[in-house]
Formats: C-alpha cells, structure tokens, sequence
C-alpha cells in the first residue's frame, strides 16, 4: 500500500547548486560588463596587468557564465524538480545523493581550475572548450556523476511516466557527452615528447577544417544542449507550477521535442558559412537552420499557449513576467539565428557585432530570466520562506529588460554597420573604408552596449540579495505554498 | 510508441541518441580524409613560430582576430587570395575565430614587417591611429616557453606523421640539442628590432614572447610554402 503522506524532498544539492548559479552568475556577468567597456574605453584593459586584457578576459567571461552560472542553474533546477517530477526524494537513494554531493565537490575544483587556468593563458582556444585535458577528464566524471545521479533517482521513481522537462534533462546529459567527448579529443604533449615542456598542453586530435568542423559541430549544438535544451526543460516545470496551469498541448511538446532533438544538430556548419568545408554541409546547415524555427516555436507557443485565459497573473505576478518574457526572447532568438544562417544575410553579419548581439538576447533575455525566475520559484519552497521583496523583483524585471533591448539594438546596429562598410567599395570599386574606420565607427554602439550590461549587472545584484535575504530573514511559511509563489 | 519510450527511461535516451547522433556522423565523416590533406610545398612551422603560435593562443589573440579570408571582393582586395583547406593542414587547433574586432590575419606575414609588429604590440596607436587593441608589452620581458612548443613538434610528428625532419626527436636531451637552431632563428628576427631589452635577452640565449610572436606572424601569408618546392 502506498502511503499518502506528502514526500518530504531533499533539497540538499539544489541549495548547494542554487549558491553557485548567484555567485558565478554576478562574476561572469561583471567580467562581461568590464570587457564589454573597454571596447568603447580601451585604457580600461590595463587594470589587471597582463591578466586583465580583453582578449584574455572574454573567454573567462564566456566560460563562467556557461559554465559556471548556466550550468550550476541547470544542477540547482534539476536537483530540484526532478524529485518532483519522479515522485521520489534525493533522501531515499543514498546512491544519488552521494553521487550529487561529490558533483558539487568536484565541481567546485573544477570551476577554480578553469578559472585559475584562463587567466594564466592556459588554453586550447576552441570557443566554450578552452579548457586543457586535465580539467576536461574533471569535467567528464562530474557529467557521468549527473547521470549516475539522474538514473538513480528515475530507477526508484515512483512516476511512471517520465514528465516533459524530464526528457529535456535526459537529452541534455547525452548531448553535452556526446559532444563533449568527441571535441575534446586531443594528445597531451608532455606524455607524446618524452616529457618535455608543460604538463598542461595538448594539441588537438582534428586538424584544419576538420578540427574547425567538428568544434562547430560542438559550439554551436553547445548553445542547443545547454542554453536551450535544459532551459525549455525548465519552462515545462516552471511555468505550470508557478502559475497553475496545465502544459497547453502534450502533442505540441512531443513534435518539439522530437524535432528539436534529430533538427539542431545539422546545423552547426552554418557557423563555417563561405569557410573552406565543403558547400553541401555549409547548405545543409543553412537549410536545417531555418528549419529550426518550426520545433523552437513550437516550445515558445506552447508556453504562450499554457498561459490562455490567464493573462492577469501577467500584470501581478512578476515571475509570470520573467517567464513568458524569456520565452518571448527565445521565440525573438531562434528567429534571429535562422536568418543569421541565410547565407547572403551571413556573408555580413559574420565575424561582426550582430553575432554577440544574438546570442545575448537569447542568453540574458531566455537562458537568464528562465534560470532567475526558476530559482525565485524554488526559494520559498526549499527555504520554507517568502520571497523578500515583490518591489524588488518588479523593479529588477524592467531594468534587466531594459538592458536586454538596449544591448541587442545596439549590437544589431554596430554588426550590420560594421558589415556594409567593410564591402562599401567607391565608384572605381575600390575599397571605401580602410580597417580602423569600422571600428572607430562603433564607439558609440560600444557605450552603449556597456551601459547595458551595467543595468543587467544591477539587476542581477538586486536578483543576489533579493535571493540572500529570501534564504536568510524573510518571513516563514507554514507549509508550501500550492502554486503562486509567496513574496512580501 | 512516444508513449512507451516515456515509460521506459532506458529506450527513450537510446533513443534520442540514435536521433542526435547521426548528424555528425552524416556530416562530418565522409569529408574527413580529403580536408586534411595539404596543399603543394606547405611547411610544418618552424618551432620557434609554434611557440609564437602558443603565445597567439596564450594571450587568445583569436578573440578579435580572424585567419579566414572568405571568397568575397571586398575581402580578398583587403586580405589577398582567399583561404585554401589545404592551407589549415597542420594547424592544430585551427585558428579561424569568430569575431573580427580587428582585421583578419590569415596572410597577414604578406604585408606587414617585423619592425612594424614590433611599434604595433608595443603601443599599437602608435602605428594605427584611433585603435583599440591594447598593448601588449608584457610579450617584451616574458621568455617564450620554447619546451612546449618542441614538445608539440614532436608530438605532432610522431602522432600524426606531419613531416618535421630528422632532428625533432623525443626527450629533454634531444631538446637541448636543437635548442641552438630556435635561437638562431630568433636572432634573425631580433636582428630587425629595435628594442634594447629584446637583444639583450636573445643574447643571453633567452627569446622574449615578442620575438616567438613575430616570427609566427610573419609565417602567416606566402612564406608557410616552402621555397626549395
């Protein structure tokens, strides 16, 4: 017989990952802001000495946001709503929960490492696997301890039937694997020349177009089981249980999943467009790109959908904002990249400003607002208290999505500026522009993009202490609150 | 069927694999022989440019700088000839970038001097007016990790057959041995500097990070090709 007291979770490792997501998230995003500025204000490069320089910084920044804040949001909501889901507590396999906490622990060395290690200059540069072979095997046990984890919990579940966001965990854990491994294939240099030089370095097991071919393969399908995959995960739990409304079209979800799953791995050559690959992979990328948009909105809609009838929880629920918000941006994003991997639209926008813009109005507009929004929701339940401040999760809503559309048109503006007048040719056909006039051009789109990263940096401060308080001094709850999360 | 996968957690992840999988296989597999063979009469890089390329990858030059000049007009009247597959033979990893903060520099050895890399990493608006690279003296005092980038000749012969000569051999002694043929190179480039710290140190037998830098950069462009071919 089953018994019908209500399950006590174990939010243990949630917490422990909630930490994480607030504390690498304010780092990542004020390196972000900091070299953002010294594009408009190029003295500021000289802060640190040789470790404080742009180019030496924008990989930590791309790499402590993704791996850092990104994925420990993905650990923190995952530990969280996968007990959930499953209708099992972390509490009841001693399996998961020892391989979740020696995650953490060594996801912690690992995170140190990766940032000791870019700063150094100690770097494969394949963009989003600059990190050298030490920490990659590092890397590889913390994923395969999430799967333990993972699989250990659905092993005692007690929900037949796996929820949506589930699936979405699931193939983010093979995704990432999958790739992970094959990019990172590399021969440490020590071991191969009889002990010479640094311990450290590698080079790469892919050569040339082909090693560019497979870390497209990996950068780009990096950006669909990271910043995507595990995300739309969190909307299918977020959004029904903050605002108590059932998933608008089971259907609709299976065919974007599905779709999502076999389409976004096609199209990583559309970064290698005009490149030395062959032509029919840079066309099939361009073509499955655009087919993209069918299984991406069809996400977004369903999102949109789940929330028909209920539009007045929009104005007096600010997570409602953040959420339907963030699945506005991605429905905005996903368009964007399709059009970005036309080849003509691509032939300017690459190598140019507009790139950065895209992926931030997908990272700070959807991957951001959705991890945020997660873990306001989960707070009052995993800390048994209100949210501090509804004043303070309103104000910081419309300043972070102020800052959004600031960083996005400017970046808009500055790519395809930078874009034209780099063909720009004079009635002889001779080049307009010389090289520093495209970029002397772009200081004030510069300025602004770093106000606008000064505004998300704010917010996301008011998000920290918001979150700190919430955790620390609000006032308790007697028990959990049904949908609608509590906030003073 | 999606509802039997969703009760059966096992099937349903080998399932999405199955689904993920054969892109990459389908994509990146058949051209892979053919996009690593190299062109005619292009050279490995001579140790001393595989530790300035280091320092490329050290100092993540490759974070405004692109080494893939597309087949475009406008590109190729600024750049020269558009880039080849054959050319990346032996880059591991490849260098091409995303991002062109500033220009590209696939064949920048082509048109632009050691004297002039030399004004340009040391205070480049000295050389290009309004610029916002910064400077980056701190490759004038640091000693290039020339260990390394033996290493990676080795490894790179020995691994994947590129053809190094007969001197390239594994172990410290082996290094040691050729080390006398790096500093003659850097003493070339050294030769065409003007900064007294830089001929100083490559006196004493140590190469600033400068020195390995420049002779990489001066590799990108016509001189890859070796003249004996």
């Amino acid at each position: 017989m089953q018994s019908n007291a209500a399950l006590e979770y174990d939010y243990t490792v949630a917490k422990l990952y909630t930490y994480t997501t607030i504390l690498f998230g304010f780092v990542g995003m004020l390196i972000g802001t900091l070299i953002a500025a010294q594009l408009a204000f190029p003295e500021l490069n000289y802060l640190l000495g040789e470790y404080g320089t742009f180019s030496r910084l924008r990989p930590l920044h791309t790499n402590v946001v993704i791996y850092g804040f990104t994925v420990s949001g993905v650990f923190a909501t995952f530990y969280y709503s996968a007990q959930r889901v499953l209708k099992v507590s972390m509490a009841e396999s001693k399996l998961a929960m020892f391989a979740g906490k020696l995650q953490f622990g060594l996801y912690l060395i690992a995170a140190t490492g990766m940032v000791v290690s870019l700063l150094m200059g100690i770097t494969t540069t394949k963009e989003y696997a600059q990190m050298e072979w030490p920490l990659d095997i590092l890397i590889v046990v913390i994923w395969v301890l999430w799967g333990v984890a993972m699989f250990a919990l659905i092993g005692i579940r007690r929900e037949k039937a796996l929820y949506i966001s589930m699936w979405y965990f699931i193939a983010c854990f093979l995704g990432v694997a999958m790739l992970y491994l094959f990019n990172n294939m590399e021969v440490p240099t020590y071991f191969a020349s009889g002990g010479v030089g640094a311990i450290t370095h590698s080079v790469s097991m892919y050569s040339g177009t082909n090693d560019a071919l497979v870390q497209w393969w990996w950068g780009h399908n990096a950006v669909a089981f990271v910043f995507t995959v595990p995300i739309v995960g969190m909307i299918y739990y977020f959004l029904p249980k903050e605002s108590g409304q059932a998933i608008y079209s089971y259907k609709l979800s299976l065919l974007s999943f599905w779709g999502l799953m076999f389409v976004y791995l096609w199209a990583g050559s559309h970064h290698l467009l005009y490149s030395t690959v062959p032509d029919w992979m840079q066309t099939m990328g361009s073509v499955f790109s655009v087919v993209l948009i069918l299984p991406s909105w069809g996400s977004a809609i369903n999102m949109l959908l789940t929330m028909k009838g209920e539009w007045n929880q929009l104005t007096d629920n600010p997570l409602i904002k953040f959420m339907v918000l963030a699945s506005t941006f991605y429905m905005l994003s996903t368009l964007e990249g399709p059009i970005q991997a036309i080849k003509s639209v691509n032939a300017i926008a690459h190598f140019t400003d507009w790139i950065p813009g895209h992926v931030h109005d997908g990272v700070l507009g959807w991957v951001a607002f959705m991890i945020m929004s997660g873990l306001f929701h989960m707070a009052p339940r995993m800390f048994k208290r209100e949210i501090y401040s509804k004043k303070l999760v309103e104000a910081q809503f419309w300043i972070q999505t102020t800052a959004v559309v600031l960083y996005f048109t400017s970046m808009w503006i500055a790519g395809i500026t930078q874009g034209m007048m780099w063909r720009a040719v004079d009635e002889y056909g001779n080049l307009m522009y010389s090289f520093i006039d495209t970029v002397t051009v772009l200081h004030p789109y510069y300025a602004i993009r770093a106000l606008a990263g000064v505004l998300y940096v704010t917010g996301f401060v008011m998000f920290a202490y918001n979150m700190i308080k919430t955790m620390s001094s609000s006032r308790e709850l007697a028990e959990e609150p049904q949908f609608r999360s509590p906030m003073a | 069927m999606f509802h039997w996968l969703e009760k059966n957690p096992f099937f349903f992840a080998v399932g999405v694999f199955i689904v993920i999988a054969f892109a990459g296989l389908i994509e990146i597999l058949p051209n892979f022989a053919e996009a690593s063979r190299p062109v005619d009469g292009l050279r490995p890089n001579t140790v001393l440019e595989l530790a300035g390329k280091n320092v490329y990858m050290k100092d993540q030059c490759i974070a405004c700088h692109s080494q893939l000049i597309r087949p475009f007009k406008a590109e190729t009247d600024r750049y020269g000839q558009y880039s080849l597959s054959g050319e990346y033979a032996y880059d591991r990893p490849f260098l091409w970038g995303s991002k062109r903060t500033g220009p590209d520099l696939h064949r920048v050895g082509n048109y632009r001097t050691t004297d002039w890399h030399e004004n340009h990493m040391w205070e480049p608006t000295s050389v290009v007016p309004g610029s916002i690279m910064p400077a980056y003296k701190h490759m004038f005092t640091n000693v290039a990790d020339l260990a390394t980038a033996y290493a990676e000749a080795v490894t790179v012969k020995n691994v994947f057959n590129t053809p190094y000569g007969d001197d390239i051999q594994p172990g410290k002694k082996a290094f040691e041995a050729y080390k006398p043929k790096i500093l003659e190179e850097a003493k070339k480039i050294a030769a065409d500097m003007k900064n007294k710290d830089v001929k100083d140190m490559v006196a004493q037998g140590k190469v600033p990070e400068i020195v390995a830098l420049i002779a990489y950069l001066n590799s990108l462009g016509s001189s890859r090709y070796d003249a004996k071919k």
